[in-house]
C-alpha cells in the first residue's frame, strides 16, 4: 500500500471555499472512513485527505519520518495542515516533528484513547495493561493487520506466546455495526481471549476536526 | 525420491553434521529435533557447556543475525526460540551439575504498566547462554520488585524491558530510585525494547540501550570484562 498521491476532497464536490483557506488532513489509513464519514456528515467541504499506509501501525518508528515527508510535500499547497495522528508509538519524536514544522496533530498516546475521549480513557482506562483493543477497522483489517503478519495463520501455537498475557479484548465500536460485532467477537475467540464491546463513537477525534474546520473558516 | 529416502536421521551424522543440521532445524523452529540433537551430542560425551555454545548458540546467532538483517522476523525468531527453550530445558540441570563457567548474575523484568515479554524472555535465554545466572522477574514490575531482588540475589546487571512507549518512561523512576538509595553505580543498567533507542537510553541514565538479544548478550560481556579488569587493576 503507498500514501495516496493526491488529496481527495472531504466531500466528492467541493465546496466554495478559497485555496488559501483548505485544510489538509494527513493521517494514519486506519482513520480514513472515519474521517471522511465526519468531514462528509458535517459537509465541511473545505477539508482535503490523504493518508499514509495503516499499515505503519505495525511500525511505529517510521511514522515521523513519513508524516514530515508528506507535510513537506504538501506544505506549498495548503496554509493549514493538521496531523491525525496521536503518538502512536512514536515516543514523541512525532510531536517534536510536528512542533518543528509548525503543524498542530491530535492530542493523546494511540487512536484507542482519542476515539475513547483521551481525559477518560486516562482516567477509567489507563491501567487496563491486559486489554487488546480493537477499532472498527482493525475488525474489518483483523487478519491482515495482525493474523499474518504475526504468524498466527501459519504456526496457530504462536497464539498463546503472543496473547498469554492479555485477558480481554476490548472493542471499540465507532458505529453500531451488528456483523462487525459479531466479527469481534469472532476475534477474541480466535486468540482465546473474553470479549467487550464499548461504542465510543468518534469521541475526540470529531472534537478535534470542529475546531481545525473552524478556525480555517 | 520419496520423502523417506529424503528424511534426515540425525543419530547417523557425524558431529559436525548434527551440528550444522541443527543450525537449520533452530533456524526453522523445530523443537523435537533440536531436542533429540541435543540428547545425541550429549550422549557422544560432549559437555553440556559444549553442547550449549557450540549447537544452540551458535544456531540462534544466525537466527538474530537474519532478524536484524530483515531476512527473518518475529514469528520465525519466536519459533527457534521455542525450539532452543527445548534443548536449554534439557541441558540446563546438567549445566548446573557440571559447573558451565559463569559470566556473571541479571536480574531483568518487564517494567510497571507493561505486560510484554517475548523480548525480554528471548535476552534471558541468550543470556543464560552465555552463561549468564539469569532471574526474571516476569512483566509489570514496580521499582519495589527490582529493589527486593537487586538485594536478594546481587546480580551484577539490571536489566529492564518495555514495549509501550506510555511505559518506557517507567525505566527512568527505576534508575532515578537507585540514585537516591546511593547503589546506582553498584549494578550494571542495561535496557531494551521496540520502542527504545540510544538516545533514550542515554537519557534516563542507563548504561546501556540494546537493540536485540544478541547485543543484550554483547554488551553484558563488555561491562563483565571491564568489571574483572577493574577488580584486577585495585
Amino acid at each position: 500500500m503507498s500514501p495516496r498521491r493526491t488529496p481527495i476532497p472531504a466531500q466528492e464536490e467541493p465546496g466554495e471555499v478559497a485555496d488559501a483557506n483548505r485544510v489538509l488532513l494527513i493521517a494514519c489509513g486506519a482513520l480514513a472512513r472515519e474521517i471522511l464519514a465526519i468531514t462528509k456528515g458535517h459537509s465541511w467541504h473545505h477539508m482535503d485527505l490523504t493518508c499514509l499506509p495503516a499499515l505503519l501501525h505495525n511500525a511505529p518508528d517510521k511514522i515521523t519520518d513519513a508524516v514530515r515527508a508528506c507535510v513537506a510535500k504538501h506544505r506549498d499547497s495548503y496554509q493549514n495542515i493538521f496531523v491525525v495522528y496521536a503518538d502512536c508509538g512514536t515516543g514523541g519524536q512525532l510531536q517534536s516533528a510536528c512542533d518543528d514544522m509548525g503543524v498542530k496533530m491530535i492530542a493523546g498516546p494511540h487512536c484507542y484513547s482519542f476515539y475513547e475521549g483521551n481525559e477518560r480513557f486516562s482516567n477509567e482506562h489507563a491501567d487496563e495493561i491486559t486489554a487488546f483493543y480493537l477499532t472498527d477497522f482493525l475488525v474489518r483489517q483483523f487478519d491482515a493487520f495482525f493474523w499474518k503478519p504475526m504468524g498466527l495463520d501459519r504456526h496457530p501455537n504462536l497464539r498463546d506466546i503472543y496473547f498469554k498475557h492479555y485477558t480481554k479484548l476490548v472493542y471499540q465500536a465507532q458505529t453500531d455495526d451488528p456483523a462487525l460485532t459479531k466479527k469481534a467477537r469472532d476475534c477474541a475467540s480466535r486468540l482465546g481471549l473474553a470479549f467487550e464491546r464499548r461504542y465510543t463513537g468518534y469521541g475526540d477525534l470529531e472534537t478535534v476536526l470542529r475546531d481545525q474546520s473552524a478556525l480555517s473558516i | 525420491m520419496s520423502e523417506q529416502d529424503d528424511e534426515i536421521i540425525l543419530s547417523e551424522l557425524d558431529d559436525e553434521e548434527l551440528v550444522q543440521q541443527m543450525f537449520d532445524d533452530l533456524y526453522d523452529g523445530l523443537k523435537e529435533e533440536i531436542e533429540e540433537g541435543v540428547n545425541i551430542l550429549l550422549g557422544r560425551d560432549w559437555a553440556p557447556y559444549q553442547v550449549l555454545t557450540e549447537a544452540l548458540v551458535g544456531g540462534m546467532t544466525i537466527v538474530g543475525k537474519d532478524f536484524r538483517d530483515g531476512i527473518l522476523f518475529v514469528p520465525e525468531v519466536l519459533l527457534a526460540a521455542n525450539a532452543m527453550k527445548g534443548g536449554m530445558a534439557i541441558l540446563k540441570p546438567l549445566l548446573a551439575e557440571t559447573g558451565a563457567p559463569r559470566m556473571g548474575k541479571m536480574v531483568i523484568g518487564t517494567v510497571k504498566g507493561d505486560i510484554h515479554d517475548i523480548g525480554k524472555n528471548l535476552v534471558s535465554m541468550m543470556m543464560e547462554g552465555a552463561g549468564f545466572e539469569v532471574v526474571d522477574l516476569g512483566i509489570n514490575n514496580p521499582v519495589e520488585n527490582y529493589l527486593e531482588a537487586i538485594t536478594t540475589e546481587e546480580p551484577d546487571i539490571l536489566g529492564m524491558s518495555a514495549l509501550l512507549t506510555t511505559t518506557m518512561p517507567y525505566m527512568k523512576v527505576v534508575i532515578d530510585t537507585l540514585i537516591e538509595k546511593g547503589i546506582r553505580d553498584d549494578y550494571v543498567v542495561l535496557v531494551g525494547g521496540a520502542p527504545l533507542n540510544e538516545e533514550f537510553g542515554k537519557a534516563i541514565g542507563a548504561d546501556a540501550y540494546c537493540r536485540d538479544a544478541a547485543v543484550a548478550v554483547e554488551t553484558a560481556k563488555e561491562y563483565m570484562a571491564r568489571k574483572h579488569n577493574l577488580m584486577a587493576a585495585s
